[in-house]
């Protein structure tokens, strides 16, 4: 009741102010009146009771001060005037406004669309019931596991995950999942979708509902799969049906398999993986039916699932960790993999499962963007730093310039504290609407970053919206920076004697140090952050320059590669490398293709084969046996990519099935492996778990190349014949070398795919672009430091800048007594160039001590120098240098340029 | 006790502006000299504290105010009780009381 009067008082106060006023002026003047009258009565004279009756009073300003003190609106009142002021006075100065609300924009701006991205990948909880209720299970610390690794989180095989579903206890429910891509296209080119595999427990577990029809449940995921049915995603549906409600019961196409869509889930469900979403959803049954020979359901060796459940109440982490590790040692003997050697099964076998906490999803981009992203917050918050600086600067410059402006209202009875709350009101008009912009900003940066890590074959989806955390880091970040760069001004601006202040006119004879230093501080810092953050740029570009500079071992551009399946022509095994072998001559007659060649792998695709390495033609080795690369390669393989060989020949038709064994390695095959012995007269055995190989003879010798990724070191790596393999699978991929543009080459071989077999599927990648996408996180790093540096130089300039030109300004009389006194102008020059060569001196030491520290969270992110990179650091430290001369030298020619006689006379 | 006037004892302003109107509206310096009349001199009020204090009171609901003619024929602004207002006044007086004896039983028995 007493809370409503007071807000309706205090609203007509805001919203009648004018009545309100004077009613009060008024009253007080009545009361005043009375007094004198009063007085009078008791004999004084008129003027005598007035001055008395001011006196008692005490001021009629002050009173009503008072009286609007007691209100709640009052607060608001004056915080508007004071923002009404602050605007009249950015209006006054439209430079100054535009530059400081332009720098804080870009600081605010890359800081929020950085903790943006981190908020989606890192922050946030899936978008699930209760999500901290979920955890994962997997291997703890997983060496040497052995078998066929084929989605991004390989926790378990399908026998692990049926052995758990029935052991665990404490979970509630619990589920198997595993990412992969399914081909929509009913023949011809491959066009691939995400998809998931779903054991039946998966929706009801997240407990999420469908927007359409139904989800998949235990029954559709039994033996048989009878009933298997798809369930696809809210923007699937959009896209691909128009979001027409007819969908349910539709045909879709995986692989040439009709499944039925039983169901659409809702909008802001994406599954489990942060940083991906779904389009198609499949039981775990139905795997087999796609996959066909190469089932991974079907095999005991192979690595797909990752498996999450949702806790009992009552069952911590610690106390299902523990059940789940009894279980460990039947579990792991009851899956172990008939197939395994004995020194498999011996790292097999000492597995324990364990879990970890996955309310926040499961996420490979936020393992591989986690630690740049924290290093980027850092880098944006060192800009934003920098430019708080520029602008302290700024208003302590205009400080100076109002300081008879403070005097005099201190002089009038303002408080400081007063006087404070209005500057501050000015630097937090300046933060807010930096802030504002810099939040629009910050969503289309957040966007766009996402979009540049974006490619075609591996597409993100990253969710990044608004919330209350983003809000509030960027209002906090607002706040933050205004006191960062209006406390300083407004202490000092406040910190006047009035009388000094109005008596002093003029400029001194040289300039005052007490009041200049703070200003120098902060050019230092300034220099010293900039240095950090060109180090930065410049460890991060020459890192990259490193990577697409460094030589792979083969080329990387100009080549095609192909996948050609022709699983639809269900050819016997004998059949299939003949086959292979068709396609790649038709490929090789299309004009323009230079070389082509079969293989199983390709390079820095990130696929791998690795297998024991056996020395000699017979014996076992003691303990685990050394292993190499693999990779399957027909003749011509080595002269499509160009490596060059260094001693030995190439595959040729001799080297078939039944021939003698016969094998290529690399340099660092023959260094770790051959002891000094002639590599050309070796054999050795390949042991792939409990099957060992006839003898391989080694026929050649290539250069060391990289294998599956640009940064790994060198493996040892083996080459077999294609044609001496004696389970072909049934596609043939091929790397294509032309001279002509591969658009070309591409539907020239799609043509001569769909001529050979009209049944093929093909699907097509170019060599280079590949490698390219690889390097994403290193582009991104380098574009993002080089930006924040470049940004961080041309900030400090203008700092620099400013409070040079302010010290030639300050130093004018000095100047232009030096100069009537016979002094040239290039030691006016050297004068003021002296004096940013301190400020620079110190900024660098400082800075060159912090970009130690800073450039050793970015040491793991590095290829191919340490973070104390000689040459980085020098080469940073110039440009800094040119930078600041520059910028110096400007206002120094501006001093040398001054006619000692106008300088003097303004005194 | 005391040849000047003293400061009011903190918080008990409030008290006696609600006093000074239980029979009667009365405007700000009628109250004023109201107070210092009753005190015999001993309290002077301020129109520092006094107007804040019309303010605060007319927040709380306990005071009301309407402009009126005054004897001297001027428009001045008359505060009168609220039914809160008297209740207020009511249980300020009791409570004041109640304390007062308090005290005053302490300074006897310290004598």
């Amino acid at each position: 009741m007493s809370l409503l009067r007071n807000l309706a008082g205090g609203l007509r106060g805001l919203f009648r102010k004018e009545q309100v006023e004077r009613e009060m002026d008024e009253e007080l003047r009545g009361y005043l009146d009375d007094a004198v009258r009063e007085k009078m009565r008791n004999g004084m004279t008129r003027e005598e009771a007035t001055r008395a009756a001011r006196i008692e009073m005490g001021g009629a300003e002050n009173v009503k001060e008072q009286v609007r003190a007691v209100s709640w609106e009052s607060v608001l009142d004056t915080l508007w005037q004071d923002l009404k002021f602050g605007v009249r006075l950015l209006r006054f100065n439209p430079g100054f406004a535009a530059a400081a609300i332009l720098s804080l924009a870009l600081g605010i701006g890359a800081n929020t669309a950085i903790f943006q991205l981190l908020d989606a990948v890192r922050l946030r909880t899936l978008p699930v019931k209760n999500p901290q209720e979920l955890a994962r299970i997997a291997i703890d610390h997983r060496n040497g596991a052995t078998g066929h690794f084929s989605s991004r989180y390989s926790d378990l095989t399908y026998a692990m995950w049926e052995q758990i579903r029935a052991q665990q206890q404490g979970f509630f429910n619990i589920f198997a999942w595993g990412p992969t891509q399914f081909n929509t296209s009913p023949g011809g080119e491959v066009h691939n979708v995400q998809g998931l595999w779903v054991s039946g427990e998966f929706f009801q577990t997240l407990g999420v509902e469908p927007a359409l029809g139904r989800f998949l449940t235990p029954a559709d995921d039994g033996p048989g799969c009878a009933s298997a049915g798809a369930v696809i995603s809210y923007a699937y549906w959009q896209h691909e049906y128009g979001g027409q409600p007819d969908v349910v019961g539709r045909k879709l196409t995986i692989s040439r398999h009709p499944f039925p869509i039983i169901g659409v889930a809702a909008g802001g469900f994406y599954g489990v993986e942060v940083g991906r979403s779904f389009d198609v959803a499949l039981p775990l049954c139905a795997e087999p039916i796609i996959s066909g020979e190469e089932s991974q359901l079907k095999s005991s060796t192979g690595w797909w699932l990752s498996v999450m459940g949702r806790l009992k109440p009552g069952w911590s982490l610690e106390r299902t960790a523990t059940q789940l590790r009894a279980i460990s040692p039947g579990l792991f003997q009851a899956t172990l993999p008939p197939e395994f050697n004995p020194s498999n099964a011996k790292h097999f076998l000492e597995y324990k499962l364990g879990t970890t906490p996955a309310g926040s999803g499961i996420s490979e981009l936020r393992t591989q963007y986690e630690d740049p992203l924290w290093l980027l917050l850092a880098l944006a918050g060192l800009v934003l730093l920098i430019a708080s600086a520029n602008l302290a600067n700024l208003l302590l410059a205009r400080v100076s310039t109002r300081e008879k402006e403070m005097g005099m209202r201190i002089a009038m009875g303002a408080s400081r504290a007063r006087l404070m709350r209005q500057l501050l009101a000015e630097s937090l008009l300046l933060a807010l609407i930096g802030a504002a912009f810099g939040g629009l900003l910050a969503h289309d940066v957040s966007q766009m970053l996402v979009a540049s890590l974006n490619t075609q074959h591996d597409p993100l989806f990253v969710d990044i919206g608004m919330n209350w955390r983003v809000l509030g880091f960027t209002t906090g970040l607002a706040v933050l920076t205004c006191i960062l760069f209006g406390l300083a001004p407004a202490l000092r601006a406040t910190k006047v004697a009035p009388g000094t202040v109005l008596k002093e006119s003029g400029k001194g004879l040289t300039e005052r140090h007490s009041r200049f230093g703070l200003r120098r501080i902060l050019v230092v810092s300034q220099m010293a952050l900039s240095l950090t953050l060109l180090v930065g740029a410049l460890l991060f570009a020459r890192s990259l320059n490193n990577l697409t500079k460094l030589d792979p071992g083969f080329r990387r551009d100009a080549i095609l590669v192909a996948d050609i399946d022709f699983t639809e022509r269900n050819l016997p095994k004998e059949a299939r490398q003949a086959f292979s072998n068709e396609l790649l001559q038709r490929v090789r007659a299309i004009p323009g293709v230079d070389a082509a060649a079969l293989a199983a792998i390709v390079p820095l695709s990130g696929d791998g084969i690795g297998h024991d390495i056996l020395m000699g033609s017979a014996g076992e080795p003691q303990g685990d046996a050394p292993v190499a690369a693999f990779n399957l390669v027909s003749p011509g393989y080595f002269e499509t990519l160009q490596t060059r060989f260094l001693a030995g020949r190439d595959f040729d038709e001799r080297d078939r099935l039944g021939a003698p064994n016969v094998a290529i390695v690399s340099e660092t095959f023959v260094r770790k492996y051959a002891n000094g012995r002639n590599p050309l007269e070796m054999t050795f055995r390949v042991r792939r778990m409990n099957k060992t190989s006839a003898p391989y003879q080694i026929i050649g010798i290539v250069k060391d190349t990289k294998y599956a990724d640009l940064r790994e070191d060198l493996y040892p790596i083996v080459y077999i014949a294609k044609a001496q393999n004696e389970d072909p699978g049934t596609d043939a991929l091929m790397l294509i070398r032309s001279r002509v543009p591969l658009a070309g080459i591409l539907s020239a071989v799609k043509s001569t795919a769909s001529q050979a077999d009209p049944d093929a599927d093909t699907s097509f990648y170019n060599f280079h672009q590949m490698i390219e996408d690889s390097l994403l996180r290193d582009r991104l790093m380098a574009r993002l430091a080089g930006f924040f540096g470049v940004l961080a130089a041309v900030l400090a300039a203008i700092g620099l800048y400013g409070v040079i030109s302010y010290m030639v300004e300050r130093r004018r009389n000095e100047i232009g007594i030096r100069m009537a006194l016979g002094a040239g102008q290039q030691s006016i020059i050297r004068l003021v160039l002296r004096e940013t060569g301190i400020l620079l001196l110190v900024g660098l030491a400082t800075g060159a001590a912090l970009s130690l520290g800073m450039a050793k969270a970015a040491a793991s992110m590095l290829f191919g120098l340490k973070p104390t990179d000689l040459v980085t650091y020098l080469l940073a430290v110039a440009s800094l240098s040119a930078v600041a001369t520059l910028a110096s030298f400007l206002p120094a020619r501006r001093a040398a340029k001054l006619d000692p006689m106008v300088a003097l006379r303004n005194e | 006790m005391a040849d000047k006037p003293t400061g009011l004892v903190q918080g008990t302003l409030d008290m006696l502006i609600l006093k000074t109107l239980e029979l009667e509206p009365r405007h700000g310096y009628g109250i004023a000299m109201r107070i210092e009349q009753i005190s015999k001199g001993v309290f002077q009020v301020n129109p520092g504290s006094l107007f804040p204090a019309f303010r605060r009171l007319e927040r709380a609901g306990w005071l009301k105010s309407e402009w009126r003619d005054t004897e001297n024929n001027r428009r001045a602004k008359y505060y009168a009780l609220t039914a809160l207002g008297r209740k207020q006044l009511k249980g300020e007086t009791r409570e004041w009381a109640r304390q007062a004896a308090a005290i005053a039983r302490i300074l006897e028995a310290e004598s």
